[in-house]
């Protein structure tokens, strides 16, 4: 049997043709990465090849790698496999790899999101024969409202909470939701605290993009500095005793699951707003339908029912088990790593 | 319906009992006084009989939304409410509707009686004409009850803020069997009728568990000590020659039970009696289990009332000769009930008196508490001898000693998601015992099922574990490995023949988890059913 041009190991996602891995999970020498987040930049590869703009971030995160960047839809070859790199608009620098060998393409997706969220480059559909997609949200209920729509919720939260002589703490993970909420947070209302780890990833996207200005919380910080103003933090600040200091306060969390009152009320946040670094139902039909794919591969989320779905309207789909996050559990939007250096820098 | 649909969003917004009052409040100052009797009747569960069955309201909203009928289910699973997976799939427009609560509450009673074509059609132009959390509340009015953790008595306490009526005077109003539809606010809330009170049961008063030593109640004479029945908390209540029985729920059940109808001319009018109601299969206390054969059951049948009769437990009196006698002493209110006792005792009546044990000492009543299971009690309630009959859970004067639960080891065999704060986990839980099957070799058989008594860190330990060790699925049910022991603590047991282990347990729920244990060494069917000899025996 003819090998695949992409195919599925314990180790993630390989090229046998090209030796080459895309987003692997286990060390390997040769790693194409799609974005920063832990669950697919992974520690301990030989080489890395990313987009230029993910350099920086990863090796932040990564400490002293071996890597290279690249630009957009700039090809370069493998052993005769082409590969090229195209926005996913999920968060800076996150790129689906588009992989091509005697004219058949494949394309990975890492994940990605179709609104324009005017910090990533936004996402273009590439057209291929197969196409390998998350599924983080990939049920039909999810349906997300407008950026610009949730910012204004976000913005008027923020200035009910300071009128009632509140803080106001908003949970967005450290790498992608805590600046896109930054990007678009009203500064009128008052000042931007930030917590460590939040912090330290927007300074290495600052050179970037164009951000509000942040005030990092130190133990100096006085207590009655927060009131009325807003604190960015990641998730796993929630119920720390690193967030008494800001009482009286009001919590907030951004993030697709908040679409779910269940999940709000079992993290027991005051106010959820529905923003997520993903597609939605239809974002992801969408994004399908525009590649041309014949053949997809659901890679994770609700991979199962969705693939189930694409069979259903004439797809060839299938899933295929990888180590991505945001399985039916809800790691998809927080990233261990950058939690664990957080409450490092909290403590 | 926009102001009402705010306000659910505000209650279930906040898990703080002060941010719920002020929001209930502010709501009830500004509410149509139509409104304000539809929101009251909602949040005390007095929703408007269903106008549409689940089966076509899928169906109708999967049209809408155009997806396939198992991809709604499966939705369903992991949102895990009915009305929030529905109000999520269907797209928001650019309409609104300006209709307020009271007119949808109307339009849904007479939609009841309407075709099928009409019901589609009235759903899907307010599917459509509402915005996402009103499509909700729209959807959960139709459905259900509103879960968003607002008892009656938080209602109260903003309904009290908001009109200036003593709080306790508008739980007596509240209660009972009205019908928002025919009632103005006006009538319910406003006016003083003594005549609508006849069948109107007083608020009842509930103990508090005690938690540490019992001896820091002080003296024990200061307490008035007997046991915890296990059955239905009821009032019964006899006034101008007819009889009704409520439940703790405020529901009333006089139609369930008709053996209390021979208390009519013997007890006189004007007694209100504070009591539990126990099966009394062969002349003594049965088990919750055959008390659960009368619950069910509108009407009962005369080979049932003949097998399991019930009577009263009969601890405290709230109205005696027309008058209400709750800001009287225990210890006055007991004496009116023990003297009333002695009057009817011999007149053959299902009710027994609900004897006070005297005792001096903590050491005996410790020692007391341990006969619980002998005499078929749950534990010992202590109340104080000076204390008025209060309205709800406060704490002090009341409380509850019960013993502690039977404990078995068992192996967790199959997984469901749970809803509400719990959807989207796996946190139902059933659990298997050891038996030997025919060919003697030893299986796992279901025989109970827990939901609560892990942390929430635990769950989701165990959640995780679940989807990794997933061997079938049903649906929203999972089988998993037998991997896992729990320790499960329950309040009773019975052999039970509907049951495939032959038991029935009443209250089980998680009380560890026994990482120390594995699977061959948690309990069998055979222990579980030596503990009922034990215990009943």
């Amino acid at each position: 049997m003819k090998i695949p041009l992409l195919a599925f190991n314990d180790k993630g996602i390989y090229c046998h043709q090209a030796d080459v891995y895309l987003d692997p999970w286990r060390p390997v020498t040769n790693a194409i990465i799609t974005h920063g987040h832990a669950d697919h930049s992974r520690w301990g590869h030989k080489n890395y090849i990313t987009h230029h703009t993910n350099v920086p971030i990863i090796k932040h995160r990564l400490g002293d790698i071996n890597v290279t960047g690249k630009d957009w839809n700039e090809t370069f070859t493998i052993n005769g496999v082409k590969f090229s790199l195209h926005p996913a608009g999920h968060i800076i620098g996150s790129a689906q790899i588009r992989v091509e060998y005697k004219g058949e393409v494949w394309v990975f997706t890492g994940d990605y999101k179709t609104e324009d969220d005017g910090i990533s480059v936004p996402y273009e559909p590439v057209k291929c024969h197969t196409f390998i997609t998350e599924n983080t949200f990939g049920l039909p209920a999810f349906n997300w409202i407008p950026q610009a729509e949730v910012m204004t919720d976000i913005n008027n939260w923020w200035a009910e909470n300071k009128a009632e002589g509140k803080t106001s703490i908003l949970f967005g993970y450290t790498l992608g939701k805590a600046q896109r909420l930054l990007k678009y947070l009203d500064t009128s209302n008052g000042k931007i605290f930030t917590h460590g780890a939040v912090e330290n990833m927007t300074n290495v996207l600052r050179p970037m993009v164009d951000f509000p200005p942040t005030t990092l919380i130190t133990r100096d910080t006085k207590k009655e500095e927060f009131t009325g103003n807003i604190v960015l933090a990641p998730p796993s600040a929630h119920g720390s005793i690193w967030i008494r200091k800001m009482t009286p306060f009001v919590t907030g969390s951004a993030s697709g699951w908040m679409a779910f009152r269940g999940a709000r009320r079992r993290r027991a946040i005051d106010k959820g707003f529905v923003l997520s670094d993903h597609c939605d139902w239809y974002g992801l039909l969408d994004s399908i339908k525009a590649t041309g794919a014949e053949k997809i591969i659901c890679t994770h989320g609700y991979s199962d029912v969705f693939s189930k779905y694409l069979r259903e309207i004439g797809y060839d789909a299938r899933t295929e088990h990888t180590q991505y996050e945001g399985d039916e559990g809800e790691t998809a939007e927080t990233d261990k790593a950058e939690l664990e250096q957080g409450n490092v820098d909290a403590a | 319906m926009k102001n009402f649909a705010e306000l659910i969003k505000a209650l279930d917004s906040s898990n703080k009992t002060s941010v719920k009052v002020d929001a209930l409040t502010e709501y009830f100052r500004r509410a149509s006084p139509e409104d304000k009797v539809w929101t009251i009747a909602i949040l005390s569960h007095r929703r408007p009989p269903r106008p549409v069955n689940t089966t076509l309201l899928r169906l109708w909203a999967n049209e809408l939304a155009n997806i396939p009928l198992w991809l709604f289910e499966e939705s369903y699973h992991i949102v895990g409410d009915l009305a929030e997976t529905i109000a999520l799939i269907i797209p928001t427009t650019k309409e609104h509707s300006d209709k307020s609560l009271t007119e949808f509450l109307q339009e849904m009673i007479a939609l009841k009686k309407k075709t099928d074509d009409e019901k589609r059609e009235y759903l899907r132009t307010n599917w459509l004409a509402l915005n996402y959390y009103e499509r909700f509340v729209f959807t959960k009015l139709i459905t259900g009850s509103f879960r968003i953790g607002v008892s009656q008595k938080l209602m109260t306490r903003a309904l009290s803020k908001a009109e200036g009526v003593d709080e306790d005077l508008l739980a007596y109003k509240l209660m009972g069997d009205w019908n928002p539809d025919k009632i103005t606010f006006q009538e319910l809330i406003l006016d003083e009728k003594s005549s609508d009170y006849l069948s109107k049961p007083f608020p009842f008063y509930l103990a508090y568990p005690i938690e540490g030593e019992v001896s820091a109640l002080g003296d024990p004479e200061d307490w008035s000590i007997e046991h915890k029945w296990d059955g239905i908390r009821s009032q019964t209540i006899i006034r101008e020659n007819e009889m009704y029985v409520w439940s703790r729920g405020e529901e009333l059940v006089t139609d369930k039970y008709p053996e209390f109808h021979s208390f009519v001319g013997i007890i006189p009018n004007g007694t209100v009696i504070d009591g539990e109601i126990l099966p009394f299969p062969e002349g003594q206390i049965g088990t919750f289990n055959d008390l659960q054969t009368r619950i069910g059951r509108k009407t009962v049948s005369a080979a049932l009332l003949a097998k399991t009769p019930v009577i009263i437990k009969a601890y405290d009196l709230l109205e005696w000769e027309g008058k209400d006698i709750r800001n009287l002493p225990y210890d006055e209110r007991r004496d009116l009930l023990e003297k009333l006792y002695e009057t009817i005792k011999d007149s053959n009546l299902p009710i027994q008196i609900s004897e006070r044990v005297n005792l001096k000492s903590w050491e005996d009543v410790t020692t007391e508490r341990m006969r619980a299971r002998e005499m078929k009690s749950e534990g010992l309630m202590l109340k104080k001898r000076d204390s008025a009959y209060q309205v709800g859970r406060k704490k002090g004067d009341w409380w509850k000693w019960k013993i502690e639960p039977l404990v078995i080891d068992a192996v967790l065999t199959y997984a469901m998601r749970g809803s509400g704060r719990r959807a989207n986990l796996f946190t139902d839980y059933t659990f298997a015992l050891w038996q030997d099957n025919e060919n003697g070799e030893r299986e796992l058989v279901t025989f109970a099922k827990a939901y609560s008594g892990l942390t929430d860190a635990e769950f989701r330990k165990v959640d995780d574990w679940i989807k990794k060790h997933t061997l079938e699925r049903f649906g929203p049910v999972r089988s998993v490995t037998p991997q896992l022991v729990f320790e499960i603590g329950f309040e009773g047991i019975a052999f039970s023949k509907r049951h495939k282990s032959g038991v029935a347990t009443r209250f089980p729920r998680i009380l560890r988890w026994r990482h120390d244990k594995k699977i061959e060494e948690a309990n069998s069917i055979e222990d579980i059913k030596n503990m009922i000899s034990h215990t009943t025996e």
